[in-house]
């Protein structure tokens, strides 16, 4: 996204979200004032209804947030967001990396016949169905039938439909080289695995490390729905937070928040690796 | 063993792709230090032929022997064989994410032929003897064709390959550049190397080659030593070959 895209952006968030602010206090102050009161009226009505929507907001973000630390709700959920995220994110390339060789192995030479169509089926499955669907099911007909603690199931759902999605990735990358490229290392004496290992996969990543930073921040985004298997993620947070304090606007846009700045921080760093790639593009 | 100077032997090769016969019956010898040049029309089956000889394509029949060991066995390790084979494409195929002194080194390093030192001085003799000493740390992108195909030669090279395959090794420069690369096979093919060139290159076939050989419909039509081959051509497809190519 350009700088200026960028700002743009920024600029209309925060203005919708002044008038969605603002626009009651509009409302009541224009009827408060009658026609012939005058439009200086008007004015200072409007004034004071924007200083008390003002301390009202600060009121409630102290008693929702800030009162008896219950900030903790969403911080701690953080935690646990960023936890199922990475772990899922190892899972989902040590098996997307894993598929994606068996599938381009036998797109090359036709080997491992009954693993491939293994692999595709896996592929179909979660790519074609929504990840909480597979999160329900995993949960509920599989792992915490068998005791196993939400996180950890969460972090297995999450990880092997991440690792569907990698393992195309990973897949479109390494077809992506030149057929040139693997038989000059075949040539030079390379076996099979030598050749993937020490010519194309890297040139394969380099061409996909963008798209896998960007399927990291789908996933980090997507663990949202953990809270369905009762996980406490940061939006089981803001949902607790909700239930007591019976606020729903505050929870919400923090933890909307939390996830924008997250993910912006995130693509800051895709972009600065994609330049970094492009100048080392030889 | 009689067959001591023979280096590689192919009896009854064939190849097929699907239904369609690309080599039928290829048979011949390839003495050590000869200098084999392959010509013919396109689709006459010629680069087929130098591939089968390394299997990067399989033969679907016949038999090749490489020093003594046939290489069609399927027991055979095919990549300790390849390690003795260099080969020279003609899209260059250098390794676009490696400078060209890794180009040169990973392969005897990583096979442990090699130290990495030990690597990298012999890539240096290399890199000076077709003159492209300083672009040992420039990646193939900042190399001009002819400069990429000099560095697949001496990659190949490294290895201390008991014969080198070229696949068409011009045919994808621009004219001006023919000659450098040219220049360093003929260097090459006078240091001993063995050598089988498939080419367009009537010239380099004449002036370098030890015996040419013309292949057509997935069979070699005729084979003779340069002078004969071009001032006498017998079969009458050769004529009309050469009447089509020598201007």
């Amino acid at each position: 996204m350009s700088k200026k895209a960028f700002t743009a952006l920024i600029i209309a968030v925060i203005a919708v979200l002044a008038v969605s602010f603002i626009s009651p206090a509009f409302a009541s102050a224009a009827e408060a004032v009658t026609e012939d009161a005058g439009i200086q009226a008007f004015f200072v009505e409007l004034k004071d209804n924007i200083i008390e929507a003002f301390n009202e907001l600060k009121n409630d973000i102290y008693t929702v947030l800030i009162k008896n630390d219950n900030y903790r709700h969403i911080t701690d959920g953080l935690l646990v967001t960023i936890e199922i995220t990475f772990a899922a994110l190892i899972i989902g390339l040590a098996l997307g990396f894993v598929v994606a060789i068996i599938r381009s192995t036998h797109d090359k030479t036709g080997k491992f016949k009954f693993l491939n169509s293994i692999c595709k089926l896996y592929l179909t499955i979660f790519r074609g169905t929504p990840v909480i669907v597979q999160l329900l099911i995993i949960y509920y007909l599989w792992l915490g039938k068998a005791g196993v603690h939400e996180n950890i199931a969460a972090i297995v759902a999450f990880g092997i439909n991440s690792g569907a999605y990698v393992a195309e990735i990973v897949r479109s990358g390494i077809m992506s080289i030149d057929n040139g490229q693997f038989e000059a290392g075949r040539s030079l004496g390379f076996n099979y695995v030598q050749t993937m290992i020490y010519i194309i996969l890297p040139q394969a990543l380099k061409n996909v490390l963008p798209t896998l930073a960007n399927e990291f921040i789908v996933l980090l985004k997507e663990t949202s729905v953990a809270s369905f298997i009762a996980v406490k993620d940061m939006m089981k947070g803001a949902n607790a937070l909700v239930g007591f304090t019976y606020n729903m606007n505050i929870p919400y846009i923090t933890v909307a928040l939390i996830y924008l700045v997250m993910v912006l921080v995130l693509q800051k760093g895709v972009s600065l690796l994609e330049r970094r790639l492009r100048n080392s593009d030889h | 063993m009689t067959t001591d100077n023979i280096l590689i032997k192919v009896t009854g090769l064939q190849k097929n792709f699907g239904s369609l016969e690309v080599l039928k019956d290829i048979n011949t010898e390839i003495k050590k230090g000869e200098v084999v040049v392959v010509i013919g029309p396109s689709g006459s089956g010629k680069s087929t032929f130098l591939r089968c000889l390394n299997r990067l394509e399989e033969p679907s029949g016949g038999k090749i022997e490489f020093g003594g060991v046939d290489i069609t066995d399927k027991h055979v390790n095919i990549n300790k064989h390849r390690e003795k084979m260099g080969m020279v494409f003609q899209q260059f195929n250098l390794f676009n994410n490696h400078t060209i002194l890794k180009n040169i080194t990973l392969a005897p390093v990583k096979l442990g032929i090699m130290k990495k030192d030990e690597a990298e001085k012999k890539a240096m003799e290399l890199l000076k003897r077709v003159g492209l000493e300083e672009k040992a740390n420039a990646y193939p992108s900042q190399l001009s064709g002819g400069q990429k195909q000099r560095v697949a030669i001496v990659r190949a090279l490294a290895m201390n390959p008991e014969v080198m395959l070229f696949d068409e090794p011009t045919s994808a420069l621009d004219p001006e550049m023919v000659g450098e690369v040219l220049d360093v096979m003929k260097e090459l093919a006078q240091s001993g190397m063995t050598m089988i060139v498939v080419t367009h290159e009537m010239g380099f076939a004449r002036e370098v080659g030890s015996r040419v050989v013309f292949m057509d419909e997935g069979v070699i039509m005729e084979e003779n030593s340069p002078e004969e081959f071009f001032a006498n051509p017998k079969n009458p497809r050769l004529k009309d070959f050469l009447s089509k190519v020598l201007i």
